[in-house]
């Protein structure tokens, strides 16, 4: 009788489950069809000038040709990697195309949504993913470049991945609990993803200007819709953690994100 | 006869809980999409042609006070309500594909 209770139970999670991922799935996509007017921090084609956007390739490639790397040799490991980063890269494709309108700031922004994938598969296959997502926008969506694609890999992949797995790794080195170092984790990797775009932006654009001024008045403007932004990212990355660890905690174990005894 | 009473009456309060929580769960979302909407049309009207894109406001504004401008993308599909479409073709494309490898892993575990 337990038994059957427990399965009943557990059918009962599985439906609220997928209620709520179905809702979820409803919000988003209305919300990306409400707001039209809306890109975000992804540096426009142009804005650039090119000698700047080649080093931001230059440093881009080698990051995007190791996660590649990595993919490969994970993947033969294990095969629930592959789903995971299909999971992953859809939500950092999803995340980093949806404006937020933030109404303390009365503009709109995204957040990067790269500190999920950091966390979970690493930061080298999170710069990779991150650069797949950022090629398709900039082709098809009006949104980023492709001559300043580097340097948004840069910012959004790489800034944003290390930045996140840092905070967690070391938070948890403390032993400070899953949902909230993954809450800080989100945060700080959206903060330093927006920090990174305003040096790139204020190295290439201030001619014989000094630099930290103009890099100071743009983080600055960033700072209205980025502050509350990187608090909603924290609350994004805290919640798909905690989901996935509720559901396949062996995975998290698996790919060393909790130790072995957490997950029991 | 006593045992499958118990049972039974253990998945109706299963069964109640579920509904309960689906309608609370529905409800939710449903207001907290009302007060999403409610606030973005507020301040829309209060302040006009405000809520552009932090990159139009921060970036494209310091990118053009020195002198460097945005150039048209290779495709341009910011023209009309065509982004309007792709935007929503991409949540679409991109919800799917999350759902379905949510389901993937999910689903695995259970088969193992």
């Amino acid at each position: 009788m337990k038994s059957e209770v427990r399965s009943q139970k557990s059918e009962v999670k599985k439906l609220v489950t997928r209620y709520s991922l179905l809702i979820t799935l409803m919000l988003v996509t209305c919300h990306l069809s409400l707001v039209t007017d809306a890109f975000a921090m992804h540096i426009s084609e142009g804005i650039l000038p090119l000698s700047w956007a080649a080093l931001w390739f230059a440093v881009a490639i080698p990051f995007v040709w190791y996660g590649m790397k990595r993919l490969r040799e994970l993947s033969k490991i294990d095969l629930s990697y592959k789903p995971l980063v299909g999971l992953m890269a859809a939500i950092v494709f999803v995340i980093s195309l949806m404006p937020i309108p933030v109404p303390t700031a009365g503009t709109c922004s995204h957040p990067g949504g790269t500190a999920i994938p950091a966390i979970l598969l690493g930061p080298a296959v999170t710069v990779l993913i991150t650069g797949v997502a950022l090629l398709i926008q900039a082709l098809f969506f009006a949104h980023g470049g492709l001559t300043t694609w580097g340097a948004d890999v840069v910012s959004m992949g790489i800034m944003g991945a290390f930045a996140g797995v840092g905070i967690f790794r070391l938070m948890r080195k403390f032993n400070v609990g899953l949902a909230v170092s993954a809450f800080f984790a989100g945060m700080i990797s959206d903060w330093a993803i927006y920090a990174t775009t305003s040096v790139e932006l204020a190295a290439g654009i201030r001619g014989d200007e000094p630099f930290w001024p103009l890099f100071t008045k743009i983080l600055i403007a960033f700072v209205p819709t980025q502050l509350p932004l990187g608090i909603v990212e924290g609350a994004m990355t805290a919640g798909m953690v905690k989901l996935l660890f509720k559901r396949r905690a062996d995975l998290l174990v698996k790919f060393g994100v909790i130790k072995a005894e957490e997950a029991i | 006869m006593n045992e499958k009473l118990r049972v039974r009456s253990l998945e109706l309060r299963v069964e109640k809980t579920e509904n309960w929580l689906s309608r609370l769960l529905f409800t939710t979302y449903c207001l907290l999409f009302a007060v999403l909407l409610l606030v973005t049309c507020h301040s829309s009207l209060v302040t006009a042609a405000e809520w552009s894109g932090v990159d139009e406001s921060v970036v494209e504004k310091y990118a053009k006070d020195h002198g460097r401008e945005a150039k048209e993308p290779l495709i341009n599909t910011d023209q009309g309500d065509l982004l309007l479409f792709m935007f929503l073709i991409g949540g679409v494309i991109g919800g799917f594909a999350a759902g379905y490898y949510w389901r993937t892993l999910t689903e695995d575990r259970a088969k193992n």
